[in-house]
């Protein structure tokens, strides 16, 4: 089991709130949760959701981190200001939402600097779920240097032409050539963004480019089954699935 | 967001919040993941003037069926409001 760890192992932890230059080099906040170590680690960003940069991005961090990964989760609301999570996201949903062209910005700044790190490997994985699973495909397509990605149920990664925005120009799906790390995806099969149908044409195009993937999908689940604070938790396929995000990692990462 | 569906108006009002009554600019309407609901997707109302800070909203979370039932009584407010000559 993923959650099992030896009673006598010493693991400790460190996170904190801290400010690093995000896209453009403007001052924002991240939180960056480490495991105490000598030796080097690997690194990943997390690309938090639409709800926005909340208490399950934090608790996320510090579980990659227990499990010897130095993460980094940028605050890609920063800009709009501070307040309640929800508050700062109705904020961004009145402005139609956060730029894509931002989100992957602050992706590569945070890439930046996991990589200049003394302590990182320097193999670094970007991970989001829902929007930030969407985005985590379109940064690892625009941005060199991931070596793994892990889209979880990112809706909006297929758009009509009518779904695409200012905000959101283009079609993640449309970048498939471009992407440049292995990518793993974890769907809900009752779930509607993305729809099976959606996935379907993901995988197609993956397949088209050569891409190195893997898709699992489950029964019995929708949209957000990871979110415990939620009607869509299912526990089974939660377990399931963390258990592939911490193989395909250790493999890609370590 | 995954729906990325939201629209936003202009509006001039009042709203009660936490922190009592204040001035709204602005009301977006979105469907999307809820704060606070036990649906999926809800719609999500919102009055607010971020000019005040991002505290100053009022949030509102609906199911489909209750925006059209609101959506229908809001227009025939409107329309016996603006049949009595004292809407402006």
């Amino acid at each position: 089991m993923w959650n099992s760890f030896r009673t006598d192992a010493r693991l400790a932890i460190t996170a904190t709130i801290t400010t690093f230059p995000g896209g453009g080099g403007d001052e924002q906040h991240a939180y960056v949760a480490r495991p105490e170590s000598a030796d080097p680690l690997p690194g990943v960003v997390l690309v938090h959701h639409m709800p926005g940069w909340d208490e399950f991005y934090q608790e996320f961090a510090e579980r990659l981190a227990r499990h010897g990964y130095w993460a980094i989760c940028p605050d890609l609301y920063c800009r709009f200001g501070h307040g309640t999570p929800d508050d700062v996201a109705a904020k961004v949903r009145a402005q139609g939402g956060v730029h894509d062209d931002s989100v992957v910005a602050d992706c590569a700044a945070a890439l930046a600097w996991l990589t200049a790190q003394p302590g990182c490997t320097g193999k670094v994985g970007i991970i989001g779920s829902c929007s930030g699973g969407r985005h985590a495909v379109l940064a690892a397509s625009r941005v060199r240097g991931f070596s793994a990605v892990v889209d979880l149920w990112g809706g909006g990664v297929v758009m009509s032409e009518d779904q695409l925005s200012p905000a959101r120009p283009v079609a993640p799906i449309d970048y498939t050539a471009d992407l440049d790390a292995p990518l793993l995806g974890l769907f809900g099969n009752d779930d509607q963004s993305p729809s099976p149908d959606q996935v379907d044409a993901h995988e197609a195009e993956l397949a088209r480019h050569g891409k190195d993937f893997e898709f699992h999908r489950y029964d019995g689940a929708g949209h957000g089954f990871f979110y415990y604070h939620s009607p869509a938790y299912r526990p089974q396929q939660t377990m399931d699935g963390w258990s592939k995000v911490f193989a395909f990692f250790g493999e890609r990462l370590r | 967001m995954c729906t990325g569906i939201s629209r936003t108006a202009p509006v001039a009002g009042e709203a009660k919040g936490a922190d009592g009554w204040f001035h709204v600019t602005t009301a977006t309407v979105g469907f999307d993941h809820g704060a606070h609901g036990s649906e999926e997707h809800a719609l999500l109302l919102d009055f607010a003037n971020y000019g005040l800070g991002t505290h100053a909203r009022v949030a509102v979370e609906l199911d489909i069926e209750s925006g059209r039932a609101l959506l229908e009584q809001l227009r025939s407010t409107i329309e016996e409001a603006e049949a009595t000559g004292l809407a402006g």
